[in-house]
């Protein structure tokens, strides 16, 4: 069988010392800034990415994902122990999760977590491997109006993640696009929107943009709200679920997986919507929905499976089309294309060992994280006694140098600090800046991907309705639009979830 | 303005935001060659898009005037200009001085931004983390940064 021979591929790379060093180096990361609330997984890719460049692509990639799928494992022990999401994506798990620590089950609310979202890591590793391929295979038949359209549906499946306003995230992607276009146009070489400064002639780094809107201005809105916290258990005993336990969150685990994996491959989707729906389905099935919120072992259970294979599906999407379904995978695709490898269907058959080594980390990581988090839960709960305003001088100073060094740039460092201030402004008007950081990463490829199209058909804009795979493509990018629309006219999400709990 | 009121001073700050960049976008871009359909031209995209974006931004003030909403919070400018303040430091030290010098002056202008500031752990913190900064990314990682630097 093909898979055997690919997934052997994989863990050749994927075992090797020098690739498990850094597997262990991004999970352990991961599960540092999961923890720690106030340091998301987006700040810290963009913050280690320029320590990737020395890197080969393959031990880059490895640990960049540790990084988003560790930070999964790592935002539960917050959300269980302090009642504080260390991600957005454990804001669910301080439901029950943290009822559970008050009643004095914290260990089995951590295990819960810790073997949930392992069960689901080893599922999507699998399913990864299976589907990944079949569907660069589909995406190697795509042409410029197929791209273009697929674009088009991702950022359209990007509002859906984006809260709050449709009409105001739409907004922050065309600015990403247009953001995204400075610099040389490739077609014709004329520099555009540099205003003369030949620092921009290459366009606005990407980093300087992350780690402004997202780095910088997560500090300030940190510091915004300083606030103390209490722990609520200094010593984590029971770790070892029991029987009943076992038979409690297994089913949930399996169902917080399904739904993670379905969500995370949609564009836009990932950990967060995942552990969102997770915990509305658990407690649509549930024989007795009225535990919820009161310390339900299942509320804990499918939620950490959901964002973990959420986390994890996510990569489909970047690996074999290119297109990021989240700020954390267009980090990726921005590691990938400084490493001189251009993200696409061709990446699964041309770099197999890039794409299975990936695959196969994945499952390693998950087994690393189950040991870092279980015995080592100690560790993590000293960590959380380390104070923001200890910490955060920390990311100022690891942002800084990172920046600088991506191309030895002072340039960059000012960029990014003007991206600060502009994060802080959007912040302040309720305006996401997820999806512009999409927009940014994908304005000089949909520009591209449309100019061939029209060059094609002669300048007909038909060619993108009359090509069925782009009509569909369209199509149910129209479809997740007025969805959302329907939505939003009624309440936003985060109101209907409030509602529900 | 008396008698008009803004009810939704979000919507209607993100939408001026939005139609001023997409404003700038085609004012600049008609400097540019549009080209056709058939041949984008560097001009054509940019100002399809900076239209958009005008439309969405007259859309959303539009908006603004008409729903209800929060006021706008109060904008913590001492924090955000110690933050900037901090980076920017960094930029201009980092040729002159090195990364050790601007890395301790990062952290530190940056620290001062918390109400529990004081240089009694705050000094000896920054001055930790651009020393251990140096020897990951240059002795570590062999990236080729400057640790040291004259000034003079």
């Amino acid at each position: 069988m093909d898979i055997i021979s690919h997934l052997g591929i994989g863990f050749a790379a994927a075992l090797s010392p020098m690739n498990l060093f850094y597997c262990f180096i991004g999970v352990f990361f991961g599960t540092v800034i999961g923890v720690l609330p106030g340091l998301g997984p987006v700040a810290t890719i963009a913050m280690l990415l320029p320590v990737t460049f020395t890197l080969p692509a393959v031990s880059a990639l490895i640990m960049l994902a540790g990084i988003y799928y560790g930070a999964q494992y790592g935002g539960s022990t917050t959300a269980i122990l302090i009642n504080l999401p260390g991600e957005p994506s454990s804001v669910v798990t301080t439901l029950d999760g943290h009822q559970m620590a008050r009643q004095g089950r914290a260990g089995t609310a951590l295990a819960t977590a810790a073997l949930s979202s392992f069960l689901a890591g080893t599922a999507t590793t699998l399913l990864i491997a299976l589907f990944a391929p079949p569907l660069a295979e589909v995406a190697l038949k795509f042409g410029p109006a197929e791209y273009f359209s697929l674009m088009v549906l991702g950022l359209v499946g990007s509002v859906v993640l984006a809260h709050g306003s449709l009409l105001k995230a739409v907004g922050m992607i065309v600015l990403g696009l247009l953001l995204g276009l400075v610099g040389t146009d490739v077609e014709t070489g004329v520099y555009r929107f540099t205003f003369g400064v030949i620092d921009l002639a290459d366009g606005i780094q990407f980093v300087a943009v992350a780690m402004g809107v997202f780095g910088l201005n997560e500090i300030v809105t940190n510091l915004e709200t300083e606030t103390v916290r209490t722990l609520v258990a200094r010593r984590v005993t029971g770790l070892m679920p029991t029987r009943k336990d076992l038979m409690a969150m297994l089913p949930a685990a399996l169902r917080g997986t399904a739904v993670g994996s379905a969500l995370g491959i949609l564009p836009g989707g990932g950990a967060m919507l995942s552990s969102f729906a997770s915990y509305t389905l658990e407690k649509r099935v549930s024989r007795s929905p009225h535990r919820f919120g009161k310390g339900a072992i299942e509320g804990v259970a499918g939620p950490e499976a959901a964002n973990n294979a959420g986390a994890q599906m996510s990569f489909i999407p970047m690996l074999t089309l290119g297109i990021p379904s989240n700020p954390v995978m267009a980090l990726m695709i921005g590691g990938l294309i400084i490493q001189g490898i251009q993200p696409g269907p061709t990446v699964v058959t041309e770099q197999p060992v890039l794409f299975w080594g990936i695959v196969c980390s994945m499952w390693i990581g998950n087994l690393m994280l189950l040991v870092l988090n279980l015995p080592l839960i100690g560790l993590w709960v000293r960590l959380l006694t380390v104070p923001y305003h200890m910490l955060y001088p920390a990311i100022l100073v690891f942002t800084a140098i990172g920046v600088f060094s991506v191309s030895n740039s002072t340039f960059d460092v000012y960029l990014m600090a003007l991206f600060g201030i502009l994060g802080y402004v959007f912040h302040k008007l309720d305006c996401e800046p997820a999806p512009l950081l999409l927009g940014f990463i994908l304005g000089p490829m949909m520009e591209e991907s449309l100019r061939r199209a029209l060059l094609f058909s002669h300048g007909s804009p038909l060619v993108l309705v009359t090509r069925p795979i782009s009509a569909a493509m369209l199509v149910l990018a129209a479809l997740l639009f007025l969805t959302v629309l329907n939505t939003a006219m009624r309440k936003t999400r985060e109101e209907v979830f409030t509602e529900e709990t | 303005m008396k008698g008009a009121r803004i009810s939704n001073p979000k919507d209607f700050g993100a939408g001026l935001l939005f139609v001023f960049f997409g404003g700038g976008f085609v004012v600049i871009a008609r400097g540019y060659q549009f080209g056709s359909a058939m041949h984008m031209g560097p001009g054509y995209f940019p100002t399809v898009l900076g239209a958009l974006l005008v439309l969405i931004g007259l859309a959303t003030a539009a908006r603004g005037l008409v729903r209800e909403g929060e006021p706008i919070g109060k904008p913590a400018l001492r924090l955000l200009a110690l933050i900037t303040l901090a980076t920017v430091l960094f930029g201009v030290l980092v040729p002159r001085t090195g990364m050790i010098v601007a890395g301790t002056v990062n952290a530190l202008v940056g620290a001062m931004a918390s109400s529990y500031f004081r240089l009694r752990w705050a000094v000896p913190l920054a001055l930790g983390l651009a020393i251990s900064a140096a020897l990951i990314f240059v002795a570590g990682l062999g990236l080729p940064l400057p640790v040291f630097q004259n000034p003079f």
